[in-house]
């Protein structure tokens, strides 16, 4: 597939179906693996690195990732096009900006991605959109059992899969969601749940894995503990907590209506109608008010506009996604107004085809 | 050297991992008391206390642990928090379990196993070792001893590929 055909497609996280969609957006599992006849990437020059990338490939042809796939070699891609992978979550920053031969390779559907080079020799990960954890993990231990097959790995009776960073050692697994928490933002309740959450030894995240300062009240949870206790066990303490999340959000968000429904509703309105006529416009704000809009749909304030479209916008208001929309470079305030110009065509657009729909 | 934490001498150096990146604390020896009992890691804050504090004669040498297969130092994982190659997990295995058990609470593996037996090591660390000398042949421009190793090398991943596909 050409990389600039993505940019129109919505990709398996943001499509915004499956068990809990309103406020979990998607579930992921990446596994963490090494090569035994390699050093890890911490000590591979150029050469090695571009040795390791070679026997993943040669063995990669009989491996199914269950579709048609991509393989893209990342250091012969230009900044932009990194970038936009990073957007797209189909790679980490870190393989992006690192250097030597590394690559990456992904499903059509974008559920299915694998690394070549990131910090360990292979980073695979699975999405599913909404809160669907055992699909990912199935899916992701049939392609671990399917590399293992042809690629061999390190691994310990007592340390498990051996990573080039300890905090990864024994399973290498990152089980994590991506939520949507505007009303716990909103009252400041996140704070709380923070705090319960890191007392079970569970991470906090941005969307981009940033700090905890979240954009567009999105946030990722997931396990930091890797070694010890069981895959399933693992992906077990991220369900059984997820729930409980969505129930407080819930709350707070039915609390929000009930008391205060004008302010909410006003909020919300306002936030769309900026949406819908502002003439330049940074992403941060744009998250933000995404945000409030996107809360606005799943309480039924809006109601000329599909959750699809919302999830969708989040991803191309990225700047190396709007500049592939564009299909040229754009300096910063370009981007802001082309940016706002994209915003009011894509949202007028979803709102008269609604209107014609139910007219 | 002062403590990190009041304006005594430091006596303990004490090695933190704190989101991914190992971390030095050098504490007086009443901080480090109060240390082992508060974790400070808020990565990992029921974990066990920290690894115990050393003096500055068990920290030279821990300077000097180097790892045989690929060389990296202990010094350079403290400095970079990646280690270099599997094993390195067995030439620091002293210091790496109380660091383990520190993030994880546990240092035995439990989950998913490859489905075959574990490869051999010492042939992994001889094929990791090979390319180490074929690299310094080649740059002593001592090209048939670097084909002669490159040889072993390709005979050692036949070998490993073999048994992986058995
Ligand atoms: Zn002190
Ligand atoms: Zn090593």
């Amino acid at each position: 597939m050409e990389l600039n055909d993505l940019a129109q497609r919505r990709g398996e996280w943001l499509r915004g179906t499956g068990a809990e969609s309103d406020i979990v957006l998607s579930s992921r599992i990446r596994l963490a693996r090494n090569l035994v006849q390699f050093p890890f990437i911490n000590r591979a020059d150029d050469t090695v690195r571009a040795e390791i990338e070679r026997t993943v490939r040669s063995q990669l042809t009989d491996v199914s990732l269950g579709g048609p796939r991509t393989y893209l070699e990342v250091d012969h891609l230009e900044r932009l096009d990194r970038q936009f992978l990073v957007e797209r979550q189909l790679i980490s920053r870190e393989l992006a900006d690192s250097h030597g031969a590394r690559a990456v390779y992904f499903t059509d559907e974008e559920n299915v991605s694998l690394m070549v080079n990131e910090e360990d020799h292979l980073r695979m990960q699975v999405f599913h959109s909404g809160f669907d954890l055992d699909a990912c993990w199935q899916q992701i231990s049939r392609l671990d059992d399917q590399l293992e097959d042809c690629l061999p790995f390190s691994y310990s009776q007592e340390l498990g899969y051996l990573t080039a960073c300890p905090t990864n050692a024994g399973t290498g697994i990152r089980v994590s969601v991506l939520l949507h928490l505007p009303g716990l933002v909103m009252t400041g309740e996140v704070k709380k749940v923070f705090t319960a959450l890191q007392k079970i030894n569970l991470a906090v995240r941005g969307l981009y894995g940033e700090g905890t300062q979240a954009m567009g009240d999105f946030y990722q949870i997931s396990n930091q503990i890797t070694l010890g206790k069981a895959e399933e066990k693992l992906i077990r303490s991220i369900k059984d907590v997820v729930p409980n999340i969505i129930a407080y959000e819930r709350r707070v968000r039915k609390a929000l209506v009930e008391e205060n429904r004008a302010a909410i509703h006003d909020k919300i309105a306002r936030a769309y109608g900026t949406l819908r006529s502002a003439q330049a416009i940074s992403s941060q704000e744009t998250m933000d008010l995404l945000s409030s809009v996107r809360m606005g749909v799943n309480l039924g304030f809006i109601d000329d506009l599909p959750l699809a479209t919302v999830n969708e916008l989040f991803l191309q208001i990225q700047p190396a996604h709007l500049q592939k929309l564009r299909k040229t470079v754009l300096d910063s305030g370009d981007r802001n107004a082309a940016r706002a110009a994209y915003l009011r065509r894509r949202l007028t657009d979803a709102s008269s085809a609604s209107d014609t729909t139910l007219g | 050297m002062k403590c990190d934490r009041c304006p005594k001498v430091a006596t303990f150096h004490i090695t933190d991992i704190e989101k991914g990146k190992p971390t030095e604390l050098h504490l007086c020896e009443e901080c480090a008391q109060k240390f082992k009992y508060t974790s400070l890691s808020p990565q990992a804050p029921s974990a066990p206390a920290q690894e115990a504090g050393m003096s500055e004669g068990e920290l030279e040498q821990l300077e000097r642990l180097v790892c045989p297969t690929c060389k990296l130092g202990f010094r350079e994982f403290r400095a970079q928090g990646r280690l270099g190659c599997a094993d390195c997990y067995t030439a620091f295995r002293d210091e790496l379990l109380p660091l383990l058990e520190n993030i994880h609470g546990e240092v035995q593996h439990v989950g998913k196993a490859p489905r075959r037996a574990p490869q051999d090591s010492r042939r992994r660390q001889d094929l990791i070792r090979l390319r180490s000398e074929m690299k310094s042949a080649i740059s002593e421009e001592l090209y048939e001893r670097a084909a002669e190793i490159r040889d072993q090398i390709q005979q050692l991943e036949r070998e490993l590929q073999g048994e992986s596909q058995g």
